[in-house]
């Protein structure tokens, strides 16, 4: 078994009222079993086409011999299956061939194809973000000639941001796209890291590109985005266009997705093709970058679970000092933890997922409500899953020993995979100076306020014993937020402090995510005391007292270790920024 | 033409099944169901053949609690054109089964009934040949092959030793065997067109069948636990232990 299908029912449908869209309009046509039907879908491809070649996958990566990439053929199988059944176009309306599908839905969804072989999932998963940034900014004779294929599965999709020389400062990208005679542009330039940026999945790859109009504005305001494909025209007209693949690059993790460094325009002859207006570029890819970051938040929590049920299973076997090892206290508190860690950032990611389907089809106040608090909880959302996923992978490998060190098992390749998580969509040191510097001011504070009123407002319901003493703990520290985030604000101000208020961005990360995750652990424990007060078999309520326990383990055990980071902040330490390069 | 496909509401075949405690059954607390795997063929092929043009409605019939509404969707969903529930929250065997569908046989007079060899469950392997029996009609049981033509329905079956080719007057009754084709995934586009196909609903006890059960499940015990194995130095070592240890040949 994949995932347990007990849990994402419990987060779409007990801790979120996912049914509740059903009154939209643009939902009105679904029903719960269009919704569980579409989770059958997801299930069985998953697990069927993309799981059983996880491993292999891992242990075979894609190979280059100068002209072809190679690969497994089982990867092309899952693509097209995956195509097939209509998931690129999932989201979109029923008329352009879509199934106006929720994202939390949707998420649902990815969760399986994440657990089951996120690195096969890669190549789909890039082509439906790709596409979707087509369908909203490019023209209708763009979307015809590349959505179209894309959505058809025929034609692939990368994001190409990335060079050797800059990856979170996009500002000093230097690949130059120039307008020629004919109303394309010719790109030049370097790429690195990209993944999926060749293969022979698919009849042709659309690479959407950053880039600079010369004579553009300087840093981000002169970056415009370009539609550049592996091969330009149809039928016996199809000529390559001038986009050199330099060679594979070997990973960690994720192997079986290729990653690749790409040369645009050695021989002056790659075409590519504007989308939506000249330097409007970044602002396009930020617009999809909420929903992108939730995405590589809530893979990261997948993988993480999916480790955990894993170590979990071998537990349950093997047998040391008489008992199976899940017996034993300190396996207890390992399995414990993997389970807090990634069903809190399983329930985060919902309650994101939820927050986007809000900001497309709630009312007009709503919406903008939705927006003000996603945005707000963005950063929180990509970089704690894909800090703590990584954790609990950990932890599953040290939950099976030896078997857990070892290439026989699955466990290393959880957490290998796994890792890339913290590194890309905007590094973990980004997503920490994001939020400090710029997201906890952003609309008049207006999203802080919204969240702090819902954290106490999930205090004050909770009813159940368990519910009350975490929110007692959880209000302990909310009670010291706005002091602190109102002084650091202060000191933002300055220049001279500044610097060191962002040196120490990631103590409030781990201040202000640590808050947010107990309290999404306490929105769980409220949802499961609630059924626990009904009459219940004992089988259904193990469910239940799985999720107290877990909560009550993150809000005794994780949430108190803020407190010396509270102080390292009150402090305004500066053992890191004073800290000179010579010292090293 | 008109293809009956009986389907069946069952534990998912990627589920660990636990028996209970107290051994009174399977435990199907918090459990995956799904359509067993071998009316998924069944369905399939159905499907395989409507789009030959041999075929021109397809009915698929699942009896059992209100869940089972869930893989009549998936099968209208997959392709079929509408379908029927038998309600019942009894624990029905085989030939209460079987008597049911000889019900909606009489009904609808379909040219053909697939149905899968067997249910991944219970593994009677037994309600194809029962409904066979009942309506007196043809049957082609473990089918790694269908083909129509003039009235008569070749089957090509999967037995002990190899392979025999039946062929069948209509209306006729197939089981399906692994092998008989692959089945393909309920499309989002297509889910969404099965939401407004018919199913009709009836309820067991009303349709002049006795439902009592002459079957008792005793006890469900998990099988036994593997042991470790060992490894042989050489063929000679292997030999001897089959013999001696084992006993499975001498
Ligand atoms: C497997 C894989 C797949 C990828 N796929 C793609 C893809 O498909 N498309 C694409 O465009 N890119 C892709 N990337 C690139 C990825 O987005 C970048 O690696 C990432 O943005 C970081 O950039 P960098 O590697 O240049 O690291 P750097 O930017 O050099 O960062 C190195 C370190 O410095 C820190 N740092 C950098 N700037 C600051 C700052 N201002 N303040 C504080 N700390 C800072 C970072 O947090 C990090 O710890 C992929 C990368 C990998 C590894």
């Amino acid at each position: 078994m994949l995932i347990l299908r007990r849990e994402i029912e419990f987060q779409l449908y007990e801790n979120l009222d996912t049914l509740s869209l059903l009154k939209r309009s643009r939902f009105m046509e679904h029903n719960e079993h269009t919704f569980s039907a579409v989770l059958d879908t997801a299930e069985k491809i998953a697990t069927d086409c993309f799981l059983p070649h996880n491993h292999l996958a891992d242990q075979n990566e894609p190979s280059f011999d100068g002209q072809k990439v190679t690969m497994l053929p089982a990867v092309k199988i899952a693509y097209q299956a995956f195509a097939d059944a209509g998931f690129i176009a999932a989201r979109y309306d029923f008329d352009e061939g879509g199934m106006q599908l929720p994202e939390s839905v949707m998420t649902a969804c990815s969760g399986y194809f994440m657990a089951a072989n996120p690195s096969s999932t890669a190549y789909p998963f890039l082509t439906t973000a790709a596409a979707n940034v087509i369908k909203h900014f490019a023209s209708a004779d763009l979307k015809a000639r590349y959505l179209e294929p894309m959505l058809a599965g025929s034609y692939s999709g990368t994001m190409a941001l990335t060079e050797p020389h800059a990856g979170s400062s996009l500002a000093e990208i230097t690949t130059s796209a120039t307008l020629h005679a004919d109303g394309t542009y010719r790109i030049k330039g370097a790429k690195l890291y990209i993944s999926g940026g060749d293969h022979e999945l698919t009849e042709n790859i659309v690479h959407l590109v950053l880039a600079k109009i010369p004579g553009g504005p300087s840093g981000v305001k002169g970056i415009s985005l370009f539609i550049v494909p592996k091969y330009r025209g149809d039928g016996d007209n199809r000529v390559k266009n001038d986009i050199v693949l330099a060679g594979l690059i070997h990973k960690l993790g994720y192997r079986g997705t290729t990653s690749t460094a790409l040369t645009f325009g050695e021989q002056g002859d790659c075409h590519g093709y504007l989308v939506g207006e000249p330097h409007k570029g970044l602002q396009y890819m930020f617009m999809m970058m909420n929903e992108a970051r939730v995405g590589v938040g809530y893979g990261a929590a997948m993988i993480g679970y999916r480790g955990f049920q894993y170590s979990l299973e071998y537990a349950k076997e093997r047998l040391q000092g008489g008992k199976a090892i899940v017996e034993h206290g300190d396996v207890k508190r390992m399995l414990l933890a993997q389970k807090a860690y990634t069903e809190g950032a399983i329930a985060l990611c919902f309650y994101g997922a939820r927050l986007v389907d809000d900001i497309h089809t709630a009312d007009a106040e709503q919406a903008r409500d939705a927006a003000e608090l996603l945005d707000l909880l963005t950063p929180v959302i990509k970089a704690w899953p894909s800090e703590y996923g990584p954790k609990a992978n950990d932890l599953g490998i040290q939950v099976m020993g030896g078997a857990g060190y070892t290439r026989e098992y699955y466990a290393e390749q959880f957490w290998r995979d796994n890792r890339l998580n913290p590194i890309h969509e905007g590094t973990n040191g980004i997503q920490a100076l994001d939020l400090l510097g710029r997201k906890l001011w952003q609309n008049k504070q207006q999203g802080l306020a919204q969240l702090f009123a819902l954290v106490q407002t999930d205090c004050a319901i909770a009813s159940g014993p368990v519910g009350q003493q975490a929110a007692e703990c959880i209000s302990h520290y909310l009670a010291q937020m706005p002091a602190l985030i109102d002084s650091l604000g202060a000191d933002l101000q300055s220049k001279e402090s500044q610097a060191l208020q962002l040196a120490n961005a990631e103590c409030f990360m781990k201040v202000f995510s640590g808050v947010i995750l107990a309290w999404q652990w306490l929105r769980q424990i409220n949802t499961a005391e609630q059924r626990l007060g009904t009459e219940l078999t004992s089988e259904k309520a193990d469910y239940y007292h799985g999720k107290c326990q877990a909560g009550q383990y993150f809000v005794r055990w994780e949430l108190p270790q803020i407190a010396p980071y509270i102080t390292l902040l009150q402090n305004r330490d500066d053992s890191c920024h004073k800290m000179r390069t010579n010292w090293f | 033409m008109k293809v009956l496909v009986p389907i069946k509401r069952a534990i998912d075949y990627n589920v660990k099944v636990k028996v209970k405690a107290d051994q009174s059954d399977v435990d199907l607390a918090n459990v995956k169901m799904a359509l067993n795997p071998f009316c998924e063929i069944a369905v399939e092929e159905a499907i395989r053949l409507k789009e030959k043009g041999d075929v021109t409605e397809i009915v698929a019939v699942s009896i059992g609690p209100d869940a089972c509404v869930e893989q009549i969707r998936t099968a209208l969903a997959l392709g079929a054109d509408r379908g029927i529930h038998i309600k019942t929250e009894l624990n029905l065997d085989s030939l209460q089964i079987a008597k049911l569908l000889k019900t909606v046989v009489s009904d609808e007079n379909p040219d053909l009934v697939i149905l899968g060899k067997q249910s991944i469950d219970s593994d009677n392997n037994q309600t194809g040949q029962m409904l066979a029996a009942l309506t007196n009609m043809g049957q082609g049981t473990f089918a790694s092959e269908v083909s129509i033509a003039d009235g008569k329905v070749e089957v090509t079956r999967e037995i002990d030793g190899g392979l025999q080719t039946v062929a069948l007057q209509l209306p006729a009754i197939i089981t399906t065997d692994l092998r008989l084709n692959e089945p393909r995934y309920a499309s989002l586009p297509n889910i969404m067109k099965a939401k407004r196909k018919p199913v009709a609903v009836f309820n067991a006890d009303e349709l002049g069948v006795t439902l009592a059960s002459n079957v008792t499940l005793l006890k469900v015990t998990p099988p036994a636990q593997r042991k470790g194995g060992v490894k042989v130095a050489d063929v000679a070592e292997l030999v001897s232990k089959l013999k001696d240890e084992a006993k499975v040949i001498s």
